[in-house]
């Protein structure tokens, strides 16, 4: 299984890396491209996880779609000042804190849950066919929150059309 | 087999930078950005619980948070177009007509 | 080093599979600069190239050697990483999903479940190659095409999906290979089940694949040329790789979605007269269709303008009849049936999309967005709604599979007729 963990590292050390980049980079469209990486490389884990159908719909609507969003947007935005600004605000000390705290919580979480880590994994057949427990699942029991999701869906494709709308 | 409690550490590890980069970034288009990360993040977790699990609600899950990862993207950025015509701006420090 | 080559063999014949498939996409590219131009010229009543070879047949070479030579420019302020990577991001998204896509029956192609969603994927993300061109550029006209070309793109992406849902009603597996063996076990292929979808499909790959009477974001006569305006020598000969490869590959999706892959026409029917199965000449066209090739070739050979075109015929005649012999070898015509049926329903794609280029006015950008919004996507959704209707007339009632897909369909061509006939206020459609 050396296989799968060189995988993991190299995906996830991509993750990271990309990660960083992106929250780091003054020009939008050079984050925009670095989480195209992240979200890629979050696509190969899903791979991984054998969770085949979650990676094609990762790659289908958010880089296919979230991100082409995103590029656009940018590029209707055509800022050539904000290459020039300051990219980080006033309060950075505050977000280190925060973000501290929230990783102490965390390692506090993990290690007070760290028995649930001992159930063994299950075999690579638990989950497949995968689409087609995934249909099932969403069809029959979770109908209600599909309909809900779909109504979500119209309302934000009404209301974003109506905001970017030519007065 | 790579044990679940890796995956947890790299959702905890892109959690962390998405959180920094909301806070810190003066950028809307990024701190948007850094909330896609933060969403994908919380998909790792699902899904690494739901193959440990065995159960596929957690990939259920999952989609319903890239649907609504996907609908909030498209209204924030609506916003910010909305924004951006009126203020030619998209700095975060200068969106401030609700500060006291 | 016996362990080595053993834990080699899994991913070794997968390579060469991948090698052999860059290699014929590349030389399919290639062709299809002799092709397209000489086929555009007939239909123009002209010759077309006729200088650099005999009837033009070295033009290819001669395109790609100028290609590759040409002057490297970057423009002044562009972003120069981007700006040399954007055509690599369009060549990679246009040949991966070759790897999904199998073509013959016996092919090693790894049989991927969600082999149709990644094929997808990973060719929508040949608009990042688009966008990231366009911008990099620094230049307006690069810009405006590549805004363009994204919302044409993003928008027939959407009937494109719904287009090959209908195709997955019938074949009820994401795998490629279990969808032409659908067609097999039904015995008929799907595009005679669902027309509507497999004409959808069409446009949309049209309209994908910026191909007229889509191409606004790239015609010569418009934005100069479009998102690729300030790309020139080899990144310019890497975008033209990629949109031919990105015809091919909607060709071999809609080969093996509706026109049954690599299946004979006509596979599991006989006509037996006088206890010989007609239907069954049919082994033989490729020994045909390489047999004219070859006959062509020589015939031409005597009335060649020079010394050295006469050279370039006797060259491709051996070749061509070097394969014609190759096939009459025993066993090989059985082995070769399901690509050359597969290669050749996709050349015939090829020829469809260079007949409409020579045929359609082009659409002007708003009557394109107009056609993909009012009328591409709704009748794609009428389509896959009166297609599970009769899945399940079909499946519950025992109707009669044709009939009850059938009825769907002029229920489907009835709506599009209205929506067809709808003008907007105040404007022609």
């Amino acid at each position: 299984m050396m296989f799968y963990q060189v995988t993991f590292y190299v995906l996830a050390a991509i993750a990271v890396v990309s990660a960083l980049l992106v929250i780091t980079r003054r020009n939008p469209v050079h984050s925009a491209i670095f989480l195209i990486v992240t979200l890629l490389s979050v696509a190969g884990l899903y791979l991984q996880l054998q969770a085949e159908f979650l990676a094609a719909v990762q790659i289908i609507l958010y880089i296919g779609g979230v991100m082409v969003l995103f590029l656009f947007v940018i590029l209707l935005v055509n800022l050539e000042v904000t290459v020039r600004q300051e990219p980080f605000n006033r309060m950075w000390w505050i977000a280190g804190v925060a973000a501290l705290v929230l990783l102490a919580e965390l390692a506090i979480t993990y290690y007070l849950g760290r028995q649930a880590f001992a159930t063994p994994v299950v075999s690579a057949a638990a989950l497949q066919p995968n689409t087609e427990l995934i249909g099932r699942t969403l069809y029959q029991t979770y109908m209600l929150p599909f309909e809900m999701a779909s109504l979500l869906l119209l309302v934000a494709m009404v209301g974003a059309v109506i905001m970017a709308r030519r007065r | 087999m790579v044990p679940t409690s890796h995956y947890l550490f790299l959702s905890a590890a892109l959690l962390t930078i998405g959180v920094i980069g909301v806070l810190t970034r003066r950028n809307l288009i990024v701190v948007l950005m850094s909330i896609e990360l933060i969403l994908n993040a919380v998909n790792i977790n699902l899904i690494a619980f739901a193959r440990q699990l065995a159960s596929v609600e957690g990939h259920v899950f999952a989609i319903f948070v890239i649907t609504v990862a996907a609908a909030e993207a498209a209204v924030g950025l609506g916003i910010l177009i909305a924004f951006f015509r009126n203020r030619e701006t998209v700095n975060t420090d200068e969106i401030d007509l609700l500060k006291w | 080093m016996a362990e080595l080559i053993d834990a080699l063999q899994p991913y070794l014949i997968p390579t060469l599979r991948v090698v052999i498939a860059f290699l014929v996409l590349s030389l399919i590219a290639a062709a299809m600069i002799w092709i397209e131009r000489k086929v555009l010229a007939h239909l123009q009543v002209r010759l077309g190239p006729m200088r650099v070879g005999p009837h033009g047949l070295l033009q290819p070479i001669a395109d790609t050697l100028k290609l590759l030579l040409k002057e490297d420019i970057v423009p002044a302020e562009a972003d120069r990483f981007i700006f040399l990577y954007a055509p690599v991001i369009s060549v990679i998204a246009a040949l991966t999903p070759f790897a999904f896509i199998p073509f013959a029956a016996n092919d090693r192609a790894p049989d991927v479940n969600v082999a149709l969603l990644f094929i997808v994927g990973v060719s929508s993300l040949g608009i990042f190659g688009t966008i990231l061109g366009g911008w990099a550029s620094n230049s307006h006209y690069p810009l405006m095409g590549a805004l363009r070309s994204t919302a044409q793109l993003v928008s027939y992406e959407v009937a494109l999906g719904f287009a090959l849902v209908s195709a997955l009603l019938l074949g009820g597996t994401l795998s490629m290979r279990g969808i032409v063996e659908k067609q097999a076990e039904f015995g008929v292929w799907f595009v005679f089940l669902q027309p509507v979808a497999f004409f959808i499909l069409f446009v949309a790959a049209l309209a994908e694949t910026n191909r007229n009477p889509f191409d606004l974001p790239e015609a010569e006569s418009e934005l100069v040329a479009g998102f690729h305006t300030e790309y020139s020598g080899f990144r310019f000969a890497l975008f033209f790789m990629a949109e031919y490869s990105a015809m091919v590959l909607v060709s071999a999706i809609a080969t093996t979605l509706f026109l049954g892959g690599w299946l004979r026409p006509f596979a599991n029917t006989e006509v037996v007269i006088q206890g010989f199965d007609v239907l069954s000449l049919l082994d033989w066209m490729p020994v045909a269709v390489f047999g004219v090739i070859t006959l062509w070739l020589l015939k031409e050979i005597p009335g060649a303008d020079s010394n050295t075109h006469r050279l370039a015929l006797l060259v491709f005649a051996v070749v061509f009849g070097g394969v014609t012999a190759a096939l009459l070898l025993p066993g090989v015509l059985p082995a070769v049936q399901g690509v050359f049926w597969f290669l050749f329903k996709v050349f015939i794609f090829l020829f469809c999309f260079i007949w409409f280029r020579g045929t359609f006015p082009r659409y002007r950008f708003d009557q394109l967005m107009r056609l993909g919004w009012h009328f591409m996507i709704p009748v794609a959704i009428v389509n896959v709604i009166f297609c599970g209707i009769g899945l399940l007339l079909w499946q519950q009632w025992d109707w009669n599979l044709a009939g009850a897909l059938w009825v769907g369909n002029l229920a489907t061509l009835l709506v599009a007729l209205l929506l067809a006939g709808r003008t907007p206020a105040g404007q022609a459609a």
